[in-house]
C-alpha cells in the first residue's frame, strides 16, 4: 500500500479518530484455564493474549535468584498476525520488545516475596495493527493481577506519535508506517515511567507534549484495566458489593 | 547471580551512593561530564569505513562494509542499513560466547535507530537499480573492552565510520569512482543513569551496574530527538526524563562539534 496523501485532515485521522482519541479497547480477564492468570485484550485491530505462570520453580535452575523471583517475559507474534507471513520464533525485534516489556512490569511486582522462583509472562500477538507491545503490556499487567501476583499497582501503556506534524495518540498501522515519530510509553498510575522508547523526529517541546498526552491516555487505560478486574472478581463474591 | 556477587553489588552501590551525596563520582568527574573521548578513523583498511573509539575505559572498533544487494520489497529504491553488535567474551568476564543476547540486541537496535531515524544517511542515493540492486551498509560494532556506556561509544563509532566511509563502486564495477556515503545528519547518543535520584551522564562500569535504569537520547544536528530508549527496571519520573532530554541535546551538540565535524 502506498502512503495516503494525508494522514490527518482537519483534526480527523484516517480511521475517523481525533488526535487524542484511543482506539476501542476490549478486555477479558481470565480467558485461559491452564494459566495461573490470563487476559485477552483487543486494541483496535490488535488481538493479544497474555498468560502468567508462577511463582513456580525456575528452569533452568541456574537462572534462579537467591533474593528474589526471576521475571521472564516472552513476546511472540503469530506467523499469521501480519500481512506478510512472519517466520515463527523469536527475532531480534521480539527479543528487544520482550526485554523492555519485562522492564516495564518488573518495578510493580514484589519480586522479593518469591526468592528462587520464576514468574513467567507470555504474550502472544494473534493479530497486529501497530501498538502490539503496548497492548501486550496492558494485557500482561492484568494477567499478573489475575494470577494473584502481589503488585504495587497495575501498569498501563500507550503510544504517542507524530503524523503530518500533528501529535496523535495510539498510532494505527498506516500512521506507524508513514508517520514521523512513534513513542511507546508505559507508566504506573502515580506517573512513574516504566517504559520509554522513541524513534523518528520530535522537538523538545513536541516531546514534552507527547509525554503529557501519553500520561492522559495511560490514566484512561488504567481505569479500563481496573474495571475489567473489578468486574471479574466482584461477581465471584457471593452477593457482595464491589470493594473499592 | 551468586550471593557473593549480590553482596558486592550492594557494597559498590553504597560506595557510589555515598560519593553521590557529596556531589562526587568515583573518577572525580562532574555529573554531566563525559570521560575522555578518542576517535581514530580508518583504522581498518579492509573496511569501507572504520573507527576506534576509546571512551574512558571502554574500547571498541566499528567497521562499515558496503556491498551491493537486494533492497527490501517495501523500499525498492532505498539502500539498506544493517547494524550488528556482539558482546564477545574477550571484552568482559561476564560476556559469554554464543548468539547475541537481549542486551547486545538492544544495543545494536538503538545504535541502528539513531542512524536510521535521524535520516543520517540519504538512502535514496544508495539505489543502484530500483527494485533490484542497492548498496547495503553493514555497521558492525566490535566491543573489545567493557568499561561502561558501550551504547554511546558504539553510536559515536558508527557515525564516525560512516562519515569517513567510501562506497566501493569501482571494485564492484558499478561506477568509475568510489563515492562518499551520502550523509545528511550527524546524530549523537547521550546516555544518562539515575543513581539515588541524581542524574549522571556517561556511566562508568560500576555506575552502570548499580544504576537501575539508563536513558539514551539520540539527537540530530538541529537539536531534535531522533531516538530514545529507556533500559532497565527502575522507573523514571517525567521531570527526570525532561531534564535528561535537555542536557542530552546540549551535550550531543558539544560532542558533535568537537569530534564529528563533517
Amino acid at each position: 500500500m502506498n502512503r495516503p496523501e494525508k494522514l490527518i485532515e482537519g483534526d480527523i485521522r484516517l480511521d475517523g479518530r481525533r488526535p487524542d482519541e484511543l482506539r476501542p479497547i476490549k478486555i477479558k480477564v481470565g480467558a485461559l484455564n491452564r494459566a495461573d492468570g490470563s487476559c485477552y485484550l483487543e486494541l483496535g485491530g490488535n488481538k493479544v493474549m497474555a498468560a502468567v505462570y508462577g511463582p513456580r520453580e525456575v528452569h533452568p535452575r541456574h537462572m534462579a535468584k537467591s533474593t528474589s523471583a526471576v521475571v521472564r517475559y516472552r513476546y511472540s507474534m503469530a506467523s499469521f498476525s501480519v500481512e506478510e507471513r512472519k517466520r515463527p520464533g523469536p527475532d531480534r525485534r521480539s527479543i528487544e520488545v520482550s526485554k523492555v516489556s519485562r522492564e516495564a512490569l518488573e518495578p510493580v511486582i514484589f519480586e522479593e516475596y518469591f526468592p528462587r522462583s520464576a514468574i513467567d509472562i507470555f504474550v502472544e500477538v494473534l493479530q497486529a495493527d501497530a501498538g502490539t507491545r503496548t497492548a501486550g503490556i496492558n494485557a500482561a499487567s492484568i494477567a499478573l493481577a489475575d494470577a494473584g501476583i502481589p503488585m504495587k499497582s497495575l501498569v498501563s501503556s500507550c503510544a504517542v506519535g507524530k503524523v503530518d506534524d500533528t501529535l496523535v495518540l495510539d498510532l494505527n498501522k498506516d500512521e506507524d508506517n508513514y508517520g514521523q515519530a512513534d513513542m511507546p510509553v508505559a507508566m504506573t498510575p502515580d506517573g512513574n515511567i516504566t517504559l520509554l522508547q522513541m524513534d523518528g523526529h520530535l522537538t523538545r517541546d513536541e516531546f514534552r507534549e507527547a509525554l503529557e498526552m501519553a500520561k492522559g491516555a495511560c490514566t484512561t487505560i488504567y481505569e479500563l484495566q481496573r474495571a475489567a478486574l473489578v468486574e471479574k472478581y466482584s461477581s465471584q463474591m457471593e452477593g457482595g458489593d464491589v470493594i473499592e | 547471580m551468586s550471593l557473593s556477587d549480590e553482596v558486592m553489588t550492594e557494597l559498590r552501590k553504597d560506595y557510589i551512593y555515598n560519593l553521590m551525596v557529596k556531589g562526587e563520582r568515583e573518577d572525580g568527574r562532574a555529573f554531566d561530564q563525559y570521560r575522555e573521548i578518542t576517535i581514530d578513523t580508518n583504522v581498518i583498511e579492509r573496511a569501507e569505513g572504520s573507527a576506534r573509539v576509546q571512551l574512558g575505559d571502554t574500547l571498541l572498533v566499528v567497521g562499515v562494509k558496503i556491498q551491493p544487494g537486494a533492497p527490501f520489497p517495501d523500499t525498492p529504491d532505498q539502500g539498506v542499513i544493517i547494524t550488528n553488535l556482539e558482546l564477545i567474551p574477550l571484552a568482559s568476564p561476564v560476556f559469554e560466547a554464543g548468539p547475541p543476547r537481549e542486551d547486545a540486541i538492544e544495543l545494536a537496535r538503538v545504535v541502528d535507530r539513531g542512524v536510521r531515524e535521524s535520516g543520517a544517511i540519504d538512502l535514496s542515493k544508495l539505489c543502484i537499480t530500483p527494485g533490484e540492486k542497492v548498496w547495503m551498509v553493514f555497521i558492525d560494532v566490535h566491543v573489545l573492552d567493557d568499561g561502561g556506556n558501550i551504547m554511546d561509544a558504539a553510536a559515536l563509532g558508527a557515525i564516525a565510520s560512516l562519515l569517513t566511509a567510501k562506497v566501493p563502486a569501482k571494485r564492484f564495477n558499478i561506477g568509475e569512482e568510489d563515492m562518499d556515503v551520502p550523509m545528511r545528519d550527524v546524530p549523537v547518543s547521550i546516555t544518562a543513569v539515575d543513581i539515588g535520584g541524581t542524574i549522571m551522564l556517561d556511566p562508568s562500569l560500576d555506575e552502570e551496574s548499580i544504576a537501575g535504569t539508563k536513558l539514551t537520547v539520540t539527537s540530530n544536528q538541529e537539536g531534535a530527538i531522533s531516538a530514545m530508549q529507556k533500559s532497565g527496571v527502575h522507573p523514571l519520573t517525567t521531570e527526570q526524563i525532561s531534564y535528561i532530554v535537555d542536557i542530552a541535546i546540549d551535550k550531543a551538540k558539544e560532542i558533535r562539534e568537537k569530534f564529528l565535524v563533517i
